[in-house]
């Protein structure tokens, strides 16, 4: 299969767009990344809507498909390309498949609304002039608080959150904890836990990870 | 050995039992009351550590998160009843975009129109008219989206039934 045809489209400062770009690298697939301006809009013009209705990032394109939803744009590269780069990311078994399926809805449905909503309040609205939202501030880091509770009784029984494997469930979590972590005065809630702070220290010091903040960095 | 399904015939556990009828896979549920908040009792959270509902035992396996549930049986069962992931992995690719749009677009204001509107008075407790609001106006927009894509393919994946029209089957017959 030809490769040199994947596009990714968004900014890299996104969330979602970032857990694309940390997957392909971990994959070792070149990509065209093309930015989308979203403070002028272009996310909601006409022709980037073809590609994503609902006007979100990223949109991925390759040889004979184009996507969007970051996970299921992860799921689809570790498919494609199953045996290049990292060929555990998404288990090399059904088992170990479901237990990576698992921890990646657990990260979409429990860890995902608590985080974004800490990541735009405290790392973003502050740089966008946005007044924040105390409350809402308050109910996410309380529901956070209780889902990394879960999340440090696991890292204490297992290395990685699916097994003993990094996988596509651990990088899910990669971009918004990045955020909370080195630029909000949330991190206390991952470095006080003893396993979480330990697998956070693990999964974002691996050079995929570091691609993925150095082209945040230069953006 | 049969698969034990936790939780109510509703909601997401009726996602699980649908799914697991179209792959002819023989299950029992064992009932367990949200209302009496049985899936917090410390029994469920060896299970189900989040405290939600549902989940699955298979033998010594077992399994949560609704979504992850149906990838696996879809998965494991490919060559037995309703196919649910599509005939190739771009279809699949498909899949599982609808699927993810379902999770993050659909789901969230449907979720808080049912708290809002079907559970809360059932608990005694107040319904945020703001969220009814601003949850109807979003699940608005996302219906549009799925009116316009549903104009131009039978299913929302393709012109085939998949595993991405079978998630939005959730009644809560409360």
């Amino acid at each position: 299969m030809a490769t040199g045809t994947v596009k990714v489209y968004g900014p890299p400062m996104s969330t979602a767009v970032s857990r694309v770009l940390a997957c392909l690298h971990e994959k070792d697939i070149p990509f065209q990344l093309i930015p989308i301006n979203m403070s002028k809009g272009e996310h909601k013009k006409p022709d980037f809507l073809k590609i994503q209705p609902f006007g979100q990032v990223p949109a991925f394109q390759d040889e004979d498909i184009s996507l969007f939803e970051s996970r299921a744009i992860c799921r689809y590269v570790c498919e494609k390309y199953g045996e290049k780069g990292n060929r555990e990311l998404y288990g090399t078994n059904p088992l170990a498949k479901a237990s990576i399926d698992q921890w990646l809805e657990a990260e979409g449905q429990s860890f995902n609304p608590p985080s974004s909503t800490l990541v735009f309040q405290l790392a973003f609205a502050p740089r966008m002039k946005i007044k924040q939202d105390e409350g809402a501030i308050k109910q996410s880091q309380e529901k956070l608080a209780k889902v990394l509770h879960v999340y440090d009784k696991r890292l204490g029984e297992s290395r990685f959150l699916a097994g003993d494997e990094f996988s596509l469930a651990d990088l899910s979590h990669l971009p918004n904890t990045h955020y909370l972590v080195a630029a909000t005065d949330a991190a206390p809630l991952f470095t006080s836990s003893p396993n979480v702070s330990r697998w956070w220290n693990e999964i974002s010091s691996r050079p995929s990870w570091e691609k993925v903040v150095e082209l945040q960095r230069t953006a | 050995m049969v698969v034990k399904v936790y939780g109510p015939d509703y909601a997401n556990p009726k996602r699980v039992l649908v799914c697991l009828i179209e792959k002819e896979i023989e299950f029992e549920t064992v009932h367990v009351d949200g209302f009496k908040g049985e899936h917090k009792q410390p029994e469920y959270l060896k299970l189900q550590p989040f405290g939600l509902l549902p989940v699955v035992q298979d033998g010594d396996y077992t399994l949560y998160e609704s979504r992850a549930i149906l990838r696996y049986y879809a998965e494991k069962y490919k060559n037995q009843g309703t196919d649910l992931l599509g005939k190739t992995m771009e279809e699949r690719g498909l899949v599982e975009q609808w699927l993810e749009v379902e999770a993050h677009n659909y789901y969230p204001p449907i979720f808080n129109l049912v708290m809002n509107i079907l559970v809360s008075p059932l608990l005694g407790l107040p319904s945020d008219p703001k969220v009814i609001q601003e949850s109807e106006e979003k699940l608005g927009k996302v219906l549009d989206i799925y009116e316009e894509r549903l104009s131009k393919t039978k299913y929302l994946a393709g012109d085939f039934f998949s595993l991405a029209d079978l998630i939005v089957v959730m009644e809560f017959d409360i």
